[in-house]
């Protein structure tokens, strides 16, 4: 069982833990994920790790519930645990693998939409400890849903914050902040990293595809074991079919087929939203959606 | 019941009709009287052929007298001597290859029931809780196991049986590999068989640590210099999927066999667990071994049509014949000799058909086997909701890629001596399908014993 330390809910559907996973402490990078699975019954769920302690053998985790299985885990507190926790999966993000020299002569820009913000924050808090200034994007819908605004500003040379319908800071998403950084602010960026849904990384791709902008996204696929099994997580990168797992979880994000990786992130929507409307509804559901068949 | 030396005692099955609508295991095997009277049909060979044709070369004649008096406590004792996994391979093994291929029986009849017989007995020592091996006098040296498969269960249970710490490394969250997320429950059930076969295991010493993923949460130079371990077995398994490279292989309803089966097997998705799977109305799946056969029926007892598409023709099929006629049996269809050339989409790209070739067969190509060339012209469209892709695998590379020195051929498998298991970096041996690409649980097991003996000679001089 791997423990859970901290429990907090940081805004409406996020939920930030601290949990106990020493094997996954000890070796993580940035740009690595972990799997858990709250129970017997429970999916295994890729989270991106937000942050580690290697001394405590701690991981901070953070998640958004979009589904019955994090819905479920949303409820667990400090106390409780998790059946399993595994990782780190996936490899280290580029520039960790790079010679120092080469990452300090580049300017980087990560750029958080939403959840995003979990896994930039490690990236952003390795540039900081190397001495290395890097500049962070963080946009979210609005000011209740923002996230790490702290944290991030702790570690970012320049953090700017944004909130598509203006109810915090700089009002616009976040292609519009980066457009107004590099056009009319005079900044020069050698590197994008963007993370975050699907369809922000790839109007951010587009607009770095006409800046000419190198740009490394971080591809949330539905995955089972994580570990180079299963092939659900496959993702057309240029004219390869790669396994986020094991190949990625960062690829070059001017080569992702967008449209391919949205739809296959369909592929169980009703099979959820039953699954989900079945734990909302507990001991009342009893199949009224004429589709599940309720507790057969 | 009376004896009929030329034909095997038939074994007791559920009912097709029935069972293709659940999930219960699909043959109930012997029972002490018709185990008994299978075991008379033996004729106690001088030189025993079955043996030889044993990976694992247990003394079958030894056990099967052992039945015949009804001494079935012995008769696991002299199987628990070569196999750690009796009651698995009694399932699971394909016999009509190895043991009862060699049978003298078979050549004027039927040859006897081994696999059955086995089943019979290691069903019957786990009822009666029999130890039928014992842990070693312990020796003070530690290995270290990744993977908890067929491979790395007889690896451990073996060095365990001669004295040494044994620690088995597993990166799922349950031990088992694919005798947990591969093969179905009706042909191997989990808790009554795999369970208590890997505490079988864990009896004999053997400590499993399972959510370690060796290569990322350790190294194995880590397990060897900062961990205190002596030697390093590797048996992580199969790998990464392969998928054909035809047009639509992305389309939502594509599956390779790995996934669908490790969502219905290790995550029970058939048991209202919370992973979800796909329950289509019809499925094909392309690929004629035996992970297409369990594919096949597995999507088939949720609900599906399912055909089997595959190249070549019956003959050929790679699948055990016992598993091609229960999947029969349950009312799969064989589209045999045919090939998808691409799989259809509708708008919103969720599978709704694929283009299939038919196909003949010319000269024999490298493997032996007569190869499928296209008819041209003879292309078709099928209906289908869901495509299941079994076209075997290739290696992991999380192993190879964080381990220096470990060679690896180019199929990328860790390259590793047959009799020994020794690999080229000291102290590190491999077996199973990480060094032969995908094969057979037993040949797994082989290789574990195998990697246990190259253990235990490297340790003993060392």
């Amino acid at each position: 069982m791997y423990k859970i330390l901290e429990a907090e809910m940081l805004a409406d559907k996020i939920y930030r833990m601290v949990v106990e996973a020493p094997y996954v402490a000890r070796s993580c990078q940035p740009g690595e994920f972990l799997i858990v699975k709250m129970d017997e019954r429970g999916e295994r769920i890729p989270l991106t790790i937000c942050d580690f302690d290697r001394e405590k053998g701690t991981v901070d985790i953070i998640f958004q519930v979009v589904g019955a299985s994090t819905f479920r885990m949303a409820e667990l507190q400090a106390g409780d645990a998790f059946e399993d926790v595994v990782g780190p999966l996936g490899n280290p993000s580029d520039f960790i693998k790079e010679p120092l020299e080469e990452v300090k002569k580049k300017h980087y820009c990560f750029i958080a939409g939403g959840v995003g913000a979990a896994p930039i924050y490690p990236q952003v808090k390795w540039f900081h400890q190397q001495g290395i200034e890097c500049d962070v994007i963080l946009g979210t819908r609005t000011h209740d849903t923002l996230i790490m605004e702290k944290q991030l500003e702790a570690v970012a040379t320049n953090l700017y914050v944004c909130t598509d319908d203006g109810s915090y800071k700089a009002h616009g998403n976040v292609c519009v902040v980066l457009e107004d950084l590099v056009k009319n602010q005079g900044k020069h960026y050698d590197v994008v990293v963007a993370i975050g849904p699907m369809i922000m990384m790839k109007f951010v791709c587009q607009l770095t595809k006409d800046l000419n902008i190198p740009t490394i996204v971080s591809m949330n696929p539905i995955m089972v074991d994580g570990t180079g099994m299963c092939g659900a997580c496959r993702v057309q990168v240029g004219d390869q079919i790669k396994f986020a797992c094991v190949d990625g979880p960062e690829f070059d994000g001017h080569l992702i087929d967008w449209a391919l990786a949205m739809k296959r992130m369909n592929t169980y929507k009703s099979e959820e939203g039953r699954a989900m409307l079945k734990v909302q509804e507990g001991a009342t559901h009893h199949g009224g959606c004429g589709n599940c068949g309720g507790d057969k | 019941m009376a004896m009929d030396v030329l034909h095997k005692v038939p074994v007791r099955e559920q009912d097709p009709k029935v069972r293709a609508t659940n999930f219960e295991e699909v043959c109930y095997g012997y029972n002490e009287e018709e185990a008994k009277i299978e075991a008379e049909r033996c004729i106690d060979c001088k030189k025993p052929l079955c043996v030889q044709g044993c990976p694992v070369n247990i003394d079958i004649p030894g056990f099967i007298r052992q039945v015949k008096q009804g001494n079935y406590e012995e008769a696991a004792k002299v199987i628990g001597l070569s196999s750690a996994l009796p009651a698995i391979c009694g399932r699971v093994c394909p016999q009509e290859t190895q043991c009862e291929g060699r049978c003298i029986r078979g050549i004027k009849g039927e040859p006897i029931s081994i696999g059955k017989l086995e089943r019979f007995v290691a069903d019957w020592s786990h009822e009666h809780n029999i130890v039928a091996a014992e842990k070693g006098e312990p020796n003070g040296k530690k290995v270290a196991v990744v993977g908890a498969g067929p491979a790395g269960l007889t690896c451990a249970g073996d060095l365990a049986k001669l004295g040494y710490d044994v620690t088995i490394f597993e990166a799922l969250h349950q031990p088992g590999g694919v005798l947990l997320y591969g093969i179905p429950e009706f042909r191997l059930p989990k808790e009554k068989i795999v369970a208590k076969e890997i505490e079988v295991v864990k009896n004999l010493g053997v400590k499993i640590e399972c959510n370690v993923i060796i290569g990322k949460s350790i190294t194995i130079d880590e397990l060897l210099n900062e961990e205190g371990f002596d030697a390093v077995f590797v048996g992580s398994g199969a790998g990464l999927p392969k998928f054909m490279g035809i047009p639509g292989e992305n389309a939502n309803g594509v599956f390779s066999a790995n996934e669908f089966l490790t969502r219905n097997n290790l995550m029970k998705a058939f048991k209202d667990y919370d992973t979800p799977i796909m329950r289509a109305k019809k499925v094909v799946v392309v690929g004629g071994g035996n992970v297409a056969m369990d594919a096949a029926r597995t999507a088939l007892r949720l609900g599906a049509e399912v055909h089997v598409v595959y190249r070549r023709s019956e003959a050929e099929l790679p699948a055990r014949v016992e598993e091609v006629h229960h999947a029969k049996e349950e009312g799969v269809i064989f589209d045999l000799l045919q090939n998808p050339t691409e799989i259809l989409m509708d708008e919103n790209d969720n599978v709704r058909g694929m283009k299939i070739v038919k196909m003949e067969l010319g000269e024999p190509d490298a493997s032996g086997r007569r190869k499928p060339v296209e008819i041209p012209g003879s292309e078709y469209e099928i209906d289908c909701d869901a495509v299941i892709m079994s076209l075997g695998t290739s290696p992991n590379p999380l192993i190879s890629s964080t381990t220096k020195g470990l060679e690896i051929n180019s199929h990328k498998c860790i390259i590793a001596e047959e009799e020994t298991g020794k690999t080229s970096k000291e102290g590190v041996y491999a077996g199973g399908d990480a060094v032969t690409g995908a094969a057979t649980v037993i040949l797994a097991m082989e290789a574990g014993k195998a990697g246990a003996k190259g253990i235990h000679e490297y340790l003993s001089n060392h």
